[in-house]
């Protein structure tokens, strides 16, 4: 039975958060009630509500540091560091979590989740096609190299079999090759040749003399990726409800993004600074908070999600993507004691005396230093006694 | 190959959308503050390009909150420093 109009209509009046509404809603649906009762509900989830809403002057910061870090002290007795997610090595544990938290700018096991449209997503042909579109793959992968050694040449014998399977022409390869030898390896001192019917490229060195110029050639060109993504290494399908899904070694948003048959909308990837620069600051937030909460899960640890948020909140506040710490959040303090008592306390206090900065005593942590009532609280609230006039 | 990317179909970024003056104002009134003290983002941010939205704009962010189910959050558009 749906909820009554009138009734629905208060509920969405009602000044609470959108979930309670449609718990509420749920709720009420199955139940007969009368108006004075329904009044009676809503006054005592409206109470209930504001019970649970954090007090005005308390350190949600303090609690949220004690909420991560306590749990972060039993992660280091008890962790793997990798595990294997689909035959792929993934930092998890503590180290994962101070990657979050310091927002290095490249995570030290990049990976990708990379979902497929439903054309590619459900048939696993389709989906290995993709996935050759996307794994970086080197020239020796698709024909012979030999190094010639009597006339200075390394050549290439491309197997039309593999790029047939691969989907790549062979024309596509031969002129691809030396091209990125030469714009992404910066290595330009050779010739090249191409010989389309035979399917060989030939490249020989500018300096003849030196077998060491041959041998740094060949080198090149059997490691030149000719198809994929530079960035990554490998890709391995897999089936997980119902549909294929690519997990990737390396991460490189931006390009996985044009690749054709991947799913825009719910691709993502471990690296926070690139979800910051392709995707935005408010993405970065999300995926701040995923990551965190995923990392201190797969250790069996609960930590109340609104921590999360809030340091999420913290470390994307200027419109970038800033670490917890002396270089981010704490380096930035207004308040000279705050920052010394941080972190290299002295470089802190000769520079501020360099700059001739003043201290306004307005935080906390100076006050502490200094012997003065903090202003948390009770101790930031002013009571004003207004003196009753005599009746 | 795939049209130009947008960001906001993305899973992970919550609606954008630039504020009326009165809006802006508004809120400011609300919470009894200045542009300068709400969070910022930066004018080459994708989510602002996509919308179109220029330095001093507020943008409203509407979040699919863990807690709340729906959070509104205010962003004051800045022009990224230079490093």
């Amino acid at each position: 039975m749906p909820l009554l109009e009138k009734y629905d209509k208060k509920v969405e009046a009602a000044t609470l958060p959108q979930k309670t509404k449609d718990q509420l809603r749920k709720f009420l649906a199955e139940k007969e009630i009368s108006d004075s009762q329904f009044k009676q509900i809503l006054d005592k989830v409206y109470a209930e509500y504001k019970s649970t809403r954090i007090e005005a002057c308390e350190a949600v910061g303090v609690i949220a540091a004690q909420s991560v870090g306590e749990p972060g002290t039993q992660m280091t007795m008890r962790t793997f560091h990798y595990a294997g997610v689909a035959e792929i090595n993934v930092t998890l544990g503590l180290p994962r979590l101070i990657e979050i938290m310091d927002a290095r700018k490249e995570p030290s096991t990049p990976t990708m989740t990379v979902f497929l449209e439903s054309e590619y997503g459900n048939d696993r042909d389709k989906a290995r096609e993709v996935s050759w579109q996307i794994e970086a793959a080197p020239l020796h992968e698709f024909g012979d190299i030999t190094t010639d050694m009597e006339n200075m040449h390394v050549v290439v014998h491309v197997n039309t079999k593999v790029c047939d399977k691969r989907k790549i022409s062979v024309m596509d390869i031969m002129e691809g090759a030396p091209k990125k030898i030469r714009d992404r390896r910066h290595y330009r001192d050779f010739e090249h040749e191409i010989d389309e019917a035979k399917a060989t490229l030939t490249f020989s060195p500018k300096d003849k003399e030196s077998y060491q110029n041959l041998f740094q050639l060949a080198e090149h060109v059997r490691n030149v990726i000719v198809q994929g993504i530079d960035d990554i290494l490998r890709v391995v399908v897999r089936k997980e409800s119902g549909e294929y899904i690519l997990y990737t070694e390396g991460s490189n948003l931006k390009d996985v993004f044009d690749v054709v048959g991947v799913d825009t909308s719910r691709t993502r990837t471990n690296n926070i600074s690139e979800i910051a620069n392709v995707l935005g600051i408010e993405a970065a937030r999300n995926a701040i908070i995923h990551e965190a909460v995923s990392t201190l899960n797969e250790q069996g640890i609960a930590v109340d999600v609104r921590h999360l948020m809030l340091v999420s909140d913290m470390m994307c506040m200027e419109g970038e993507v800033k670490q917890i710490g002396r270089h981010g959040i704490a380096g930035e303090k207004e308040s000279v004691l705050s920052r010394a008592a941080f972190e290299v306390t002295v470089n802190h206090l000769l520079d501020a005396a360099v700059a001739n900065e003043v201290d306004e005593l307005s935080g906390v942590t100076e006050n502490v230093i200094v012997g003065q009532p903090i202003q948390l609280g009770t101790g930031d609230v002013k009571l004003i006694a207004v003196r009753q006039k005599d009746n | 190959m795939s049209t130009k990317l947008n960001v906001l179909d993305h899973a992970m970024v919550p609606d954008h959308k630039i504020m009326s003056e009165e809006e802006v104002s508004e809120l400011l009134t609300l919470y009894n503050i200045t542009t300068e003290q709400l969070p910022k983002i930066y004018n080459d941010d994708p989510a602002v390009k996509t919308i179109g939205a220029e330095v001093d704009d507020v943008i409203k962010v509407i979040r699919a909150s863990h807690t709340a189910g729906r959070a509104e959050a205010f962003r004051l558009v800045i022009k990224r420093p230079k490093k």
